[in-house]
């Protein structure tokens, strides 16, 4: 069927995925927020959609602009990248939820890369999305995107001692 | 090196849609907004637009949820979300009305799915039969103007996207027969009697 499903079949169907690609990109005090926006401004565009259309791409691209809005904000703001008020959220509810002792989350150090490298390892290791559907979404070149992906590898192997490098 | 997505906590995400959803509704961003109604007979998909309540189903002669949201969104907006507080006021009269303490809804409506102008003369005039009395096809079709039209007056209320308040169920067969119905015809005859019109008025021809 090509007719634009219910809106809110989309948003249960690309609401983990959405949540875990904010989470790694803004970190998880600003996720939540950054989280309404993206399904609000979906919400907004959607009837005017062609049908057909790929949807988890379409969401996934509308949360990397939101993310970028989030990152653009904090540079303006005194303190960038390490907020203390967001560690300190962070450790809290990680505590709570997962388990003691589980591996560390790097995503803090990709927040710290530059941004084209950032968004390239955010887009293909928590939303899955193919070079080619990240290419799309930032506007840049499928080569591109995969250089800057193993760029952004190489820069993470340089700041992590402790996690083993997989094949 | 391994990168794995963040985790993320039971019911976070649940309350995070339900969140947004609600904003959706409220904000005005939504076209149509849908509550599921738990009632005795059978759970109901109640949906709204801005202007009023468009379309009661009956869940499973309907085809279920998603059968049904799949013609909302086909025939009004796709831009639909759950929210069960825009739909509050229905729900209160629905559950009024299935324990006995309500007679009229006062609910405000919307027949953006009745298309064609009979099929809206037909039910516009079923609308107007009062709580506990009963018409006919025949009756219905005089209403709308066309009194031979009876069988396409029958067709209009097997339409009727807003059983219970447009209540359809009060139209029975000429000769005192039941008639049909979309929620089926125990769901009809419960609901004549939460009306208090017994067996005898509609024993099936």
């Amino acid at each position: 069927m090509s007719r634009l499903p219910p809106f809110q079949r989309l948003l249960e169907a690309h609401s983990d995925d959405v949540l875990r690609f904010l989470i790694a990109s803004v970190g998880r005090h600003d996720a939540d927020d950054a989280f309404q926006e993206t399904f609000l401004s979906a919400l907004r565009a959607y009837p005017r959609l062609p049908p057909g259309s790929n949807l988890r791409g379409w969401i996934l691209t509308i949360a990397h602009h939101k993310a970028m809005d989030v990152h653009r904000g904090r540079g303006r703001r005194p303190v960038p990248v390490a907020d203390p008020g967001e560690h300190a959220g962070r450790a809290g509810r990680v505590g709570a939820a997962g388990a003691p002792g589980r591996d560390p989350d790097h995503w803090d150090l990709v927040r710290a890369l530059p941004q084209r490298q950032r968004e390239v390892l955010t887009l293909r290791y928590v939303a899955d999305l193919t070079h080619a559907e990240i290419a799309t979404a930032l506007g840049c070149s499928e080569e591109a995107a995969r250089r800057a992906a193993s760029d952004g590898l190489k820069n993470l192997r340089k700041d992590v001692t402790n996690v083993p490098a997989t094949a | 090196m391994s990168l794995r997505p963040p985790d993320l906590a039971p019911g976070e995400v649940a309350a995070l849609v339900a969140r947004t959803s609600g904003r959706a509704a409220g904000d005005g961003i939504a076209d149509v907004t849908y509550a599921l109604v738990d009632s005795p007979v059978g759970r109901l998909v109640t949906v709204a637009t801005k202007r009023g309540l468009a379309r009661i189903a009956y869940e499973l002669p309907n085809g279920g949820l998603d059968e049904i949201l799949d013609q909302v969104a086909e025939r009004l907006s796709p831009a639909i979300v759950e929210a069960p507080a825009a739909l509050d006021g229905v729900r209160r009269e629905l559950d009024e009305y299935f324990a006995g303490r309500r007679r009229d809804f006062g609910l405000e409506l919307d027949w953006a799915l009745v298309r064609s102008p009979f099929t809206k003369a037909v039910l516009q005039a079923c609308a107007r039969i009062p709580f506990g009395a009963t018409s006919s096809y025949r009756e219905m079709a005089d209403a709308a103007g066309s009194p031979r039209a009876f069988r396409a007056a029958g067709s209009a209320l097997g339409s009727n996207p807003l059983p219970i308040v447009v209540p359809c169920h009060r139209v029975l067969a000429s000769g005192g027969g039941l008639g049909g119905y979309t929620g089926g015809l125990d769901t009809k005859r419960a609901l004549l009697g939460i009306e208090g019109i017994g067996p005898a008025a509609t024993l099936d021809a």
